[in-house]
């Protein structure tokens, strides 16, 4: 993923409001533009947004287990609307987004610490932080499997020492949520960090020198130079990680047995879509059931750019 | 988290298919190929001494085994089914059987059987039903397993036990499973799983009670929540470690490394117990106990063709063999699984001499076929997160029961309606 384009773009978005100078529409440096765009935004059509209109009218129809279906009007969306796994999952979900963004802060704080003049081997650190990241989700799912173990996992056996009582972790319905969100945080954090690195090192160093001429310690300068500065990028990996863990599926599946009791504690709108249209047959209702999550994922993402205009300084 | 993993499952899967299925069709020899599906790579060996038999007899066939690991079996053939790649036959068992039948995918065989007279009747007579749809049989079985009492006769000496024999009943396995139960070693008396196949039917049916009949779920009735209750009694009691507990070393596991003294688990893991030295020399196997009257759950995998297939005289011709006696006894000396062929168990029996493997024969007689519908699928799916919470030892099985059997029947009601 590039980060530099994605911050500038976040940047851009926030002062085209501001300044309205550059290329007019229709000047021919614009029209080149399109040719650069082209090859995206074919892929775009064919592997996003042709999909996404054929999805929307399955969502209208009954779907044959062996293919051929039928158009039935909205019952799938009534069905989907009326059905409590699916309000339960949404709300699992949020649990999961609200969990996911606590990688955000933790990243600011590491990124802000390894940006340290004179620290040394940072690229040793941030391989290590961004090494979970591109980690196969299977394998993170299976060794976190291990290490919440009931019987003989690490966990357990750390918590151990401090005398707390063992717990099966990912099958007690009341920390299975918590006990993958933990891995999900533990596992995103690295790229927050890397988008978060940039963004830190895109800070004049002349506004801590003068901040620490004037006598600031490094929490008044994190918190007056670096989070503001810092804040255009921070709305842009907010933005990223909710919709990230909207989407949530992969962690879970590998993590959560079939059998678990916490599997309707624990399961994800997708993981539930995955269910209806791979195990139940029921591919017009997953469909439909795809594009409430898409509608939750828009409104909130609408609702992140309403807000941003009042705690994110373009500097 | 990262959607490529979703999309790209959904993209392989009949790239996968259309890369295997397209080895089939008569080449220039006049020589026919047949691909075969299945998933069990242990029985992979067994199978192809079968089809070395069957290619011996039918020199212008071939078969070919196409093997897809369980958890991508159904999609992957769902998608190949679509694409028109699917495999000549295959394998089906009683969850999918009546979606695939339904929606004519499958070749009716019952005009072959007479025109060819296929043993059909030396096969169980449950398991050959399961595989009829609307009085058209679809499928012929090939193996069958039950499920019986396994334990261990270690701790059963330790404990100064008698071991379970035919007369034992539910409240034998109570006395004895608190007798067992060890908090010290952790070893537990029983593993009260919550698992539809080998312990939550079994139960069910031998108190009396059903899961399905006559389109109507068994999961409120009395007689059934009393067999659940068995079930989670023990876990209350601490003589079975609770399901979450199971969830990460299930109860397999838990009789294999003797963290439990009791459990009840498929024929068909009979070779795999076998082949833990300590098992072998101390592991018992009895018939199921018996509660308000005798039961075992029976299941069993069939032969189908494809309706989509364009070698379906040949494909008949394989399926035709399998279900007869040298095909039987090829599979039962091959020792994964038991023939479904009458009489020809003798071999599997044989193949572990320290256990006692005839048990689960003789519970066919009252054995009660794997329940399934049409979308068995989702009224299953409904089950373990609507039980968990009563298999951990949170009580409450009653209302969970109920609660299922109501949910359930409104998913068979949608499923006649659709």
């Amino acid at each position: 993923m590039s980060v530099f384009p994605a911050t500038a773009a976040a940047k851009a978005a926030g002062r085209s409001r501001t300044s309205a100078s550059g290329t007019r529409p229709g000047s021919r440096n614009q029209r080149s533009a399109y040719w650069f765009i082209a090859p995206l935004g074919l892929g775009f059509a064919v592997f996003y947004f042709w999909p996404l209109l054929q999805t929307l009218y399955f969502s209208f129809t009954e779907f044959g287990a062996f293919g051929g279906h039928t158009f039935i009007g909205t019952d799938n969306y009534l069905r989907v609307v009326k059905d409590v796994t699916v309000w339960q999952a949404l709300g699992n979900t949020l649990i999961y987004c609200v969990i996911g963004l606590m990688a955000l802060p933790v990243a600011i704080v590491v990124a802000s610490l390894l940006n340290r003049r004179g620290l040394r081997g940072v690229s040793v650190y941030r391989a290590l932080y961004f090494i979970p990241f591109v980690t196969l989700p299977v394998a993170v799912g299976l060794v976190w499997n291990w290490l919440y173990n009931g019987d003989f996992g690490l966990v357990n056996e750390i918590l151990g020492w401090f005398g707390a009582e063992r717990n099966y972790w990912v099958s007690d319905p009341s920390t299975a949520v918590y006990a993958i969100g933990t891995v999900m945080v533990w596992s995103t954090t690295g790229y927050y960090l890397v988008i978060f690195m940039a963004g830190v090192k895109g800070i004049p160093q002349d506004y801590y020198e003068a901040a620490e001429l004037d006598g600031a310690g490094p929490l008044r300068r994190f918190f007056t130079i670096t989070l503001p500065l810092l804040s255009p990028t921070i709305f842009f990996a907010s933005v990223i990680c909710m919709i990230n863990s909207l989407q949530t599926f992969d962690l879970i599946y590998i993590m959560m047995a079939e059998k678990n009791p916490a599997i309707g504690d624990t399961q994800s709108v997708v993981g539930l879509f995955y269910k209806w249209a791979f195990i139940e047959n029921a591919q017009g209702a997953a469909a439909a059931l795809a594009f409430l999550l898409m509608l939750v994922i828009a409104a909130l993402t609408y609702l992140q750019f309403r807000i941003q205009k009042r705690w994110v300084h373009y500097a | 988290m990262r959607r490529r993993t979703l999309l790209g499952g959904a993209v392989a899967a009949p790239l996968l298919a259309a890369c295997s299925g397209g080895g089939g069709g008569t080449d220039s020899g006049g020589r026919t190929t047949l691909s075969y599906g299945m998933w069990d790579p242990a029985q992979v060996p067994g199978m192809e001494k079968i089809i070395a038999a069957f290619e011996k007899r039918n020199p212008r066939i071939s078969v070919r085994i196409q093997l897809t690991p369980w958890a991508s079996y159904w999609t992957t053939l769902k998608t190949s089914m679509r694409g028109g790649t699917a495999p000549d036959v295959f394998w089906m068992n009683a969850v999918n059987f009546q979606l695939y039948a339904a929606n004519g995918v499958l070749e009716p065989l019952s005009g072959h059987i007479k025109a060819d007279a296929t043993p059909v009747d030396r096969h169980p007579k449950a398991l050959v039903k399961l595989y009829s749809y609307r009085g058209t049989q679809y499928g012929l079985p090939k193996d069958f397993d039950t499920i019986g009492l396994w334990y261990n006769k270690q701790l059963f000496d330790k404990a100064g036990i008698t071991y379970p024999d035919a007369s034992w009943t539910w409240d034998d396995v109570r006395d004895a499973a608190a007798e067992l139960t060890d908090p010290r070693r952790r070893v537990h008396g029983f593993a009260a799983e919550m698992d539809r196949q080998i312990k939550i039917y079994p139960a069910i049916c031998g108190a009396d009670g059903y899961v399905l009949e006559n389109g109507r779920s068994g999961f409120g009735d009395e007689r059934s929540i009393d067999g659940m209750r068995y079930l989670t009694d023990m876990i209350d009691r601490g003589w079975s470690p609770p399901q979450s507990a199971m969830v990460e070393s299930v109860g397999r596991v838990r009789y294999w490394s003797e963290k439990v003294a009791m459990n009840y688990d498929l024929s068909a893991m009979a070779g795999q117990m076998y082949a833990v030295p300590a098992l072998k020399d101390h592991g018992g196997i009895a018939v199921l106990p018996r509660g308000k009257r005798r039961a075992t759950i029976i299941h069993g995998l069939a032969n189908v063709i494809s309706a989509k297939s364009d070698k379906k005289a040949a494909a008949w011709k394989f399926v035709h063999f399998m279900a007869g006696r040298e095909a039987a006894e090829i599979q039962a000396k091959a020792g994964a699984t038991i023939s479904s062929y009458e009489g020809t168990q003798d071999a599997w029996i044989k193949s572990m001499p320290e256990f006692d493997l005839k048990n689960f024969i003789e519970m066919q007689e009252y054995a009660v076929p794997y329940p399934s519908s049409k979308n068995t699928a989702v009224w299953e799916n409904l089950q373990y997160p609507l039980l968990g919470a009563a298999f951990s030892g949170k009580g409450g099985i009653e209302n969970a029961a109920r609660t299922l059997g109501e949910q359930m029947d409104r998913a068979l009601k949608e499923e006649r309606d659709s």
